[in-house]
């Protein structure tokens, strides 16, 4: 069996299950945050069980509209806060967290081998520490929460072989957005996506998080990738017992429907242009790009690695007149890092301007929106029609060196072409 | 809910993701009638009025893709939206329409087989799907009896009230 086959199966007290199946799995660890959330505590009420099936086990964040923006969005944080405190639950509130899919495993909500559900698409980050995550809806979310348990279909799996070095300034974000842009956005659906090989062993947590984090980007169910002695650094002081990660690789035998091979060394920097996120280019192709916005954040790129290749790009430099750059940390964490380690001085003194720890203009939902006819280059996830504010807006995906190069140079630019001053 | 279904069909291309669905901005919104005032405005702001008398949604591939917000399918259902015919779906998408009581039909190759206005018939339980203005037929995959159950009842938490109650 494949990792994932592995975790299902235990989770539903099997020896082996085997892609096509159905079965109910004992789900480990659920979350929902402000704008799922209050959907699912009106399902959750309408089931008619007075508690939580587990009150360890289900975790609520507000990192949407955070902080709240509008009185509706505050009576949806005030709705999620009640539900929070009657069920006793863990509870992230604004200024105490920061994204979902950052203060999960940060907190410790995240342990290999188990299976995480999530009322968020992004659920599938977990997966780079080796667990089975998916997201679900919010009356998903509500099911879930009265009994712990959910149906699922065991995933056939497409593994991800990846070697090579990056070159400076290439990034895994540049590895996801050339997958995705090869795969295409339906390649991987209803399906598993492993990523293997001997760049992903050498590649940092923060960098399998964007993996995983994408994995959604091409259908994938969930994204995953084999813990290790990296995985364990990050998580020792975060959870309480480590689990035996030799039950978690994936046997030799193990079935894939498809291979894929990637090899970085002489990758450059991918670009996904409006409004598709396999509309995947070369930067080199990407031609002439001016944009108004550089967004640096997200739960694909505001970690602090993010944040510190960013400040590496724009040291010393001015944010171009005509565009705005806005820098978000992932989570209160990263924030409290990036001040010890004077990243928010490079990012103010070039011109850009620092908002606290939330999801931010990736959803359009909150703020940093876009006007007509505007472009923005961003670290995030998704440039449909309409994602960021107008519907006449465009988005472009690349990496915070790239998003960093294009916010100094005012169009969208290889920052391996960004000279020192 | 009864497990056949009939009406005019509107018919949309490939990847048609949540957030067209409905944009990220209306996610403050609880109402769901509120909600289907903007079901796919981003593509047809007239999709609302045209969608009101009850439609049956053709798509093409990985239709729902994207964010997992179930105000998108509960935002097609209010609008007037009786079933989605595609042919393939993003699959949080299909769980949270089934759990809304939504019905989602995986069927390859309607998407050539309908054009906008063509009278469609759908019979979930049975697997069938008639165009009745051109004649084309197709027997889908039968959707698990489980699945049927939870869009009879009217969603999983009616699904999930009788099941418990059994017990």
């Amino acid at each position: 069996m494949n990792i994932t086959e592995k975790i299902l199966a235990k989770a539903s007290g099997k020896k082996e299950v085997h892609p096509g199946e159905i079965m109910e799995a004992n789900v480990d660890m659920i979350m929902v945050h402000d704008l799922t959330g209050p959907l699912a505590v009106e399902a959750f009420k309408k089931i008619g069980v007075k508690k939580v099936w587990n009150n360890q086990k289900a975790v609520v964040i507000l990192d949407h509209q955070v902080p709240a923006e509008s009185v509706k969005a505050a009576e949806l944080h005030k709705t999620m806060r009640q539900f929070a405190k009657d069920q006793n639950l863990r509870f992230y509130d604004v200024g105490r967290g920061g994204i979902c899919h950052q203060v999960m495993p940060e907190k410790g909500h995240v342990v290999p081998g188990t299976v995480i559900v999530g009322a968020d698409s992004h659920t599938c980050t977990y997966g780079a520490f080796g667990a089975f995550a998916t997201g679900i809806g919010s009356t998903e979310a509500a099911a879930v929460m009265a009994t712990g348990k959910m149906w699922l279909k065991v995933p056939e799996a497409i593994k991800v072989n990846v070697s090579g070095e990056f070159q400076k300034f290439v990034t895994p974000k540049d590895l996801i957005l050339a997958i995705i842009g090869k795969l295409s956005v339906d390649g991987a659906i209803y399906k598993s996506a492993e990523f293997t090989g001997p760049t992903i062993k050498g590649m940092s947590i923060a960098g399998r998080m964007t993996l995983c984090n994408m994995a959604v980007e091409m259908g994938a169910k969930n994204g995953i990738i084999e813990p290790d002695e990296t995985t364990r650094k990050f998580l020792e002081g975060r959870i309480k017992n480590m689990p035996d990660f030799d039950a978690l690789k994936s046997d030799k035998d193990a079935v894939y429907v498809r291979t894929v091979e990637f090899d970085v060394s002489k990758m450059e920097p991918q670009v996904a242009c409006p409004s598709s996120v396999d509309n995947v280019k070369p930067i080199s192709e990407a031609g002439d790009v001016p944009i108004e916005q550089a967004f640096i954040g997200s739960c694909t790129n505001g970690r602090i690695e993010d944040l510190r290749l960013a400040a590496q790009v724009m040291k010393g430099k001015h944010v171009k007149d005509s565009v705005r750059a806005l820098v978000i940390p992932a989570s209160q964490e990263v924030y409290r890092q990036a001040l010890d380690e004077g990243l928010m001085q490079i990012f103010t003194d070039a011109g850009a301007i620092v908002c606290g720890s939330a999801c931010g203009p990736c959803l359009g939902g909150h703020i940093g929106l876009l006007a007509a006819g505007e472009a923005c280059v961003s670290t995030s996830n998704r440039n449909f029609i309409g994602r960021m504010g107008s519907t006449q807006a465009s988005v472009f995906l690349a990496s915070p060196a790239t998003v960093a190069a294009s916010a100094i140079a005012g169009k969208v630019t290889d920052p391996r072409k960004v000279q020192k001053p | 809910m009864s497990t056949k279904i009939k009406g005019p069909a509107i018919k949309f291309g490939n990847n048609i993701d949540t957030d067209v669905i409905l944009p990220g901005k209306y996610l403050i919104l609880v109402d769901p009638h509120e909600l289907a005032k903007h079901a796919l405005e981003s593509l047809d702001t007239s999709f609302p009025e045209k969608a009101k008398g009850g439609v049956i949604l053709v798509g093409g591939k990985n239709f729902g893709c994207g964010s997992s917000r179930e105000q998108a399918p509960l935002a097609l259902k209010y609008a007037g939206v009786k079933c989605v015919l595609a042919e393939s779906f993003a699959r949080i998408f299909f769980r949270n329409a089934i759990n809304i009581g939504l019905p989602v039909i995986e069927c390859k190759g309607i998407a050539d087989a309908v054009k906008t206005g063509d009278q469609i018939a759908v019979d979930f339980e049975a697997g069938k799907i008639e165009n009745i203005s051109n004649g084309k037929k197709f027997q889908v995959e039968k959707l698990p009896l489980f699945i049927i159950e939870i869009l009879t009842d009217g969603g999983l938490i009616e699904n999930l009230r009788k099941r418990m109650n059994k017990k």
